[in-house]
């Protein structure tokens, strides 16, 4: 067999094999969340606005000290967002209801697909087995990506270090209690109960028992049960959701799915175009003088002297 | 010659009347009950029970069914309409001052219907919160239990409120 023949074969069949097994990497599932993830069902409806949560979980997490007392209420004049300085806000928002103004909890989702963790490049993030998504400080570049993925705004950054600036934000007290099997700081702070913390299977039951027992008091929707493809964080309202600053053109695809796809695609691209183009190379000049392979097309022409 | 009789009947009348409670195992209503549960934020409540039923009259507003009267709610009523009195009525009896522990979460009955219990803390704010907006009872936090100096520290506020705030408190 002629040198050149041997080449060839081994490359078609090596192009065959990577084919066959990227079918496979191409078939790339989406995760639904570990089984026994935990969660929180957030009700709207029960929230006061009284920022005992917000005490809490700077207590718990070791903030600074804020700017003003967690119990001043003029903070509700501007809406907020979670910072290197608190990990999560209440928001007040004056809809027409005649319930009065509804207050949020913000804070991170803990999404089942977390779009920051996807977007990372230097794997600073975590998606536990009980549903927090952590992150590891050493690790984090503070490029800010997940910043920009994040489609809740979520993650803070401590602009205030000049020379070690990172990404801040809720771990949902991962360390301090939910390796542990507690609740949250927050939640266990809550007077209102306006948290409850369970098994994520077992809160969606609990949020499509309490609407269906009182459906004038909520909107029939859990926001988190599948917006960008689930997250432990499921939220209850008695008002439209986006009258809470709840974005609700969200799709029910992770984030990831939006470059799940193309990237996907790259490493079968990255062994089999060699091998085809080289393929087609030799084919083209299979009878040819060396000297014209300046001339030699990738098509089917093949030159004849 | 009646008289010694009827006298004998009258005292043993009297002393069945009054000690008739002991015997039908009846308890009476607490005239004050002490709420203690967040002794380091918060001072005791001191409730006034007493005040409480003189001013509800109908148990079944805060106990359920469990003082011997019926729930008016008809979601209630459908399953718990011949239900009396239960040998425990305080609050902390079903409302677990630890809902969230991981032994509360793995005991949990999640064939039950009451898969959704409030703990102790949530209980009383929700049952008393509500019923006190529309009756014009205490709102405010302080109102019903004074913060302590662990409290004030929790929340940042009063003598650990940061400078600039403190300022406002005193000057404007």
């Amino acid at each position: 067999m002629k040198r050149r023949d041997f080449l060839k074969g081994c490359m078609a069949c090596g192009a065959a094999a990577t084919l066959g097994a990227s079918q496979q990497a191409w078939g790339i599932g989406s995760f639904e969340g570990y089984p026994e993830g935990m969660g929180v069902l957030v009700d709207l409806t029960r929230c006061v606005g009284c920022r005992t949560c917000e005490a809490a979980c700077n207590k718990e997490q070791q903030l600074p000290s804020p700017d003003v007392p967690f119990d001043d209420k003029s903070v509700f004049e501007e809406k907020r967002r979670p910072t290197e300085k608190a990990y999560t806000v209440v928001n007040r928002y004056d809809t027409k209801s005649p319930g009065g103004p509804v207050y949020r909890k913000i804070q991170c989702n803990h999404c089942n697909e977390p779009a920051c963790l996807s977007s990372c490049f230097v794997n600073a993030y975590t998606k536990t087995k009980e549903g927090a998504v952590i992150y590891n400080s050493k690790v984090c570049v503070g490029c800010r990506n997940c910043m920009i993925a994040c489609p809740f705004n979520v993650p803070g950054y401590s602009y205030s270090s000049a020379f070690n600036p990172v990404v801040k934000k809720c771990i949902f007290c991962y360390d301090t209690r939910l390796k542990y099997g507690k609740p949250p700081a927050c939640v266990e702070a809550c007077p209102q109960e306006v948290l409850t913390f369970g098994h994520r299977n077992d809160l969606l039951k609990i949020g499509r028992d309490r609407i269906k027992e009182k459906p004038d008091r909520y909107v029939d929707h859990i926001f988190g049960e599948k917006e960008v493809g689930g997250t432990s964080w499921l939220y209850l309202a008695g008002v439209n959701f986006d009258q809470v600053g709840f974005d609700t053109t969200m799709s029910n695809d992770p984030i990831l799915s939006n470059v799940k796809d193309f990237l996907g695609v790259v490493p079968m691209v990255l062994t089999i175009w060699p091998a085809l183009f080289t393929g087609f190379h030799l084919l083209s000049t299979k009878n040819k003088n060396h000297a014209d392979h300046e001339n030699g097309h990738s098509g089917q022409e093949v030159h004849k002297p | 010659m009646y008289a010694v009789r009827n006298w004998l009947i009258g005292v043993v009348f009297m002393v069945a009347l009054i000690a008739s409670p002991a015997f039908s195992g009846a308890k009476t209503a607490p005239d004050t009950v002490e709420l203690n549960s967040l002794v380091n934020l918060y001072e005791k409540v001191h409730f006034n029970h007493a005040k409480h039923i003189s001013i509800v009259k109908d148990c079944a507003d805060c106990h359920h069914h469990t003082a011997g009267t019926l729930a008016q709610n008809p979601n209630c009523v459908k399953c718990h309409k011949n239900s009396g009195a239960t040998a425990n009525v305080a609050c902390r009896s079903c409302h677990l001052v630890q809902p969230f522990s991981a032994a509360a979460l793995r005991q949990k009955d999640r064939s039950a219907y009451h898969n959704d219990i409030l703990g102790l803390k949530g209980a009383y704010h929700q049952a008393c919160s509500g019923c006190h907006q529309k009756m014009g009872g205490p709102t405010g936090c302080q109102d019903c239990h004074a913060r302590k100096k662990g409290g004030d520290a929790f929340y940042s506020a009063g003598a650990f409120a940061p400078p600039q705030a403190r300022a406002k408190q005193h000057g404007q």
